[in-house]
């Protein structure tokens, strides 16, 4: 049996049948409206609170970073390698270096993965195994920070410790290495998924033309579609960056934690984000020791910001240019 | 002589089927117009003829077809090769993401094409040293497709600053670059403003003394005005072929009747 249609309301029935109750209509048109405004009012109130929470964070931690530039200079808070917060000595370099050398690394060892499983899954594969992949990968990126730090602990760090054994390297294993390697498995899911939807915005009837050419399958993605594809694959990347840049947990439990600057692979290392998260608890004894990794956040939130920004421009701009 | 044979070719896209059971000889060297109203499976046809079907998962393909007596569909044909003898221009142009040039020499790059072994390049060039061979390779084509005139001071800008009658010439001089025997091409015309639309069927005019042509439309003006031979497609039938004087001239079928007089489109 068919649902009988409901009548939105009864009064709307007698309105019509009596056919000059034009107050009680304006009324409820009235209460219309100002639901209407309340909830846009209110959603708007709400999504403006949203972005100056952002812009309120950047400040408070600027505000909370500065005492410590009234007693160290800029350069010698970036460029200094002396951590001494006992002595006032608060030198950021080595974490600084060690940011970026566990980031760089994690990149250069997840980029080949990255570029040539994202062609596989766009270019080669079949519809139904990259359905598949896409869930499993869906299921990597969701896997909490500290499981992906566990199993650095129990796999990597062996792992790397034995390597070190083998070429002669005494090593505990808590290195740069096993950080960048906990960080690449981290970002490969969020990479791949990004530069498969690159990769998938490229028209088909490019990839038609050049493989009507008589082009193969790998000619036709270098020359064509990596072409077109180009600004959104970096885009990817830099958002790839941006990600492991702030990464903590994970790389806090596998690189040792020393703060010194690393001049080997199995050295340990310490990053920014492994610094502020060790060390906040236990600040308040020390005067300044606070502002220090209010600086230590600042200048992680600030690159992290703007390796996302870049991407997202040329993100925006892909979308424009690719067809 | 038949240049093309195609035995029972029925396609299907899943439950879909798209062309029931066709059989015909595809004549050498003229002008062939695949015509027939929307959805009838015409551009199915020319797409089985360069395996370009292929690319569709979906797709499931039964039947022969033999070009030069040669099976396409046996498994062991290397269809990079197919590709570039039987060469496909699109209905809308894709310009490669490229120079003018590259868009031309790309073909004879990935094909390993002597350069200097071609005819069009003289025994000067073969001599000097460089890629002067591949620009007059390029130069050749360009001609060819009736564009050199109005490109010839930026090859090497990129192909997508074009109009789009230019890319579809480019598009044309692209397709000839790897030296097809037969060109396929689906509504060549169909995204072009007039002028263009007629410098490219006075290509396809000149075209025809090397090469066989096989062209998809919708417009039977078009057909009339080009075509040697006519291939008439309805729902996935093959209707009727033959001679475009005798088809236009006097028609078997009914639905050709009803067709070419415009009661079915």
């Amino acid at each position: 049996m068919r649902p009988k249609l409901k009548m939105p309301s009864k009064k709307w029935v007698t309105r019509k049948e009596s056919g000059n109750n034009h107050s009680e209509m304006n009324q409820r048109l009235n209460k219309r409206k100002v639901k209407d405004n309340v909830a846009s009012v209110s959603a708007r109130g709400i999504l403006i609170f949203v972005n100056f929470l952002a812009l309120l964070i950047f400040c408070g931690i600027f505000w909370k970073a500065l005492p410590i530039l009234s007693l160290v200079s800029l350069p010698e808070l970036l460029f200094s390698s002396s951590w001494h917060p006992m002595k006032n000595e608060f030198g950021l370099f080595p974490f600084i270096i060690g940011t970026m050398a566990v980031t760089l690394l994690a990149m250069i060892i997840s980029l080949p993965v990255c570029m040539l499983t994202s062609i596989y899954l766009s270019e080669y594969a079949k519809r139904r195994f990259r359905e598949v992949s896409r869930f499993a990968i869906d299921i990597l990126a969701g896997i909490p920070s500290v499981v992906y730090g566990l199993c650095g602990v129990l796999v990597i760090v062996p792992l790397v410790e034995f390597m070190g054994e083998l070429i002669g390297v005494q090593t505990t294993g808590y290195s740069l290495l096993a950080g960048g390697i906990v960080l690449a498995v981290m970002v490969i899911p969020f990479i791949v998924s990004i530069s498969m939807e690159v990769l998938r915005m490229v028209p088909e009837p490019y990839r038609e033309s050049a493989l009507a050419l008589g082009a193969t399958r790998w000619e036709t993605v270098k020359y064509v579609v990596l072409k077109k594809a180009r600004s959104g694959l970096i885009a990817a990347t830099v958002l790839g960056f941006a990600r492991a840049f702030g990464e903590t947990m994970a790389v806090l439990m596998v690189v040792g934690n020393v703060a010194q600057i690393p001049t080997s692979l199995f050295d340990a290392a310490y990053p920014l984000p492994a610094l502020i998260a060790n060390n906040y608890g236990e600040v308040m004894s020390i005067p300044l020791y606070d502002a220090a990794l209010m600086s230590a956040a600042f200048i992680l939130m600030l690159v992290v910001t703007l390796f996302s920004l870049t991407a997202h421009y040329a993100l925006l701009k892909v979308g424009k240019t690719i067809a | 002589m038949s240049k093309i044979k195609i035995k029972k070719l029925s396609v299907s896209y899943g439950n879909h089927q798209v062309l029931n059971e066709v059989s015909l000889d595809i004549p050498e060297r003229q002008i062939i117009a695949v015509i027939g109203p929307s959805g009838c499976g015409k551009t199915t046809l020319l797409k089985s003829m360069n395996r370009l079907l292929d690319l569709n998962e979906d797709v499931a393909v039964s039947g022969d077809i033999a070009i030069d007596g040669e099976n396409i569909y046996r498994p062991d044909i290397d269809v990079n090769a197919l590709r570039k003898r039987v060469g496909f221009l699109p209905q809308r142009p894709y310009p490669l993401p490229m120079s003018i040039f590259d868009n031309v020499a790309f073909g004879p790059k990935i094909h390993g094409l002597d350069v200097s072994s071609l005819s069009v390049v003289s025994n000067k060039e073969r001599e000097g040293k460089g890629n002067k061979g591949t620009q007059r390779l390029v130069e050749h084509y360009l001609r060819l497709a009736g564009l050199w005139e109005e490109v010839k001071d930026r090859l090497n800008a990129p192909a997508a600053k074009l109009s789009i009658g230019q890319q579809q010439r480019l598009a044309l001089a692209r397709v000839l670059s790897i030296e097809p025997e037969i060109i396929l091409a689906d509504e060549p015309t169909s995204a072009l403003d007039p002028i263009s639309a007629k410098l490219v069927e006075t290509q396809f005019k000149i075209l025809k003394e090397n090469y066989t042509i096989i062209f998809v439309t919708h417009i039977l003006r078009q057909a009339r005005r080009l075509a040697d031979y006519i291939i008439f497609l309805y729902m996935g039938d093959l209707i009727e072929h033959g001679p475009a004087v005798r088809f236009f001239g006097e028609p078997c079928d009914e639905k050709t009747k009803a067709y070419i007089s415009g009661e079915i489109s």
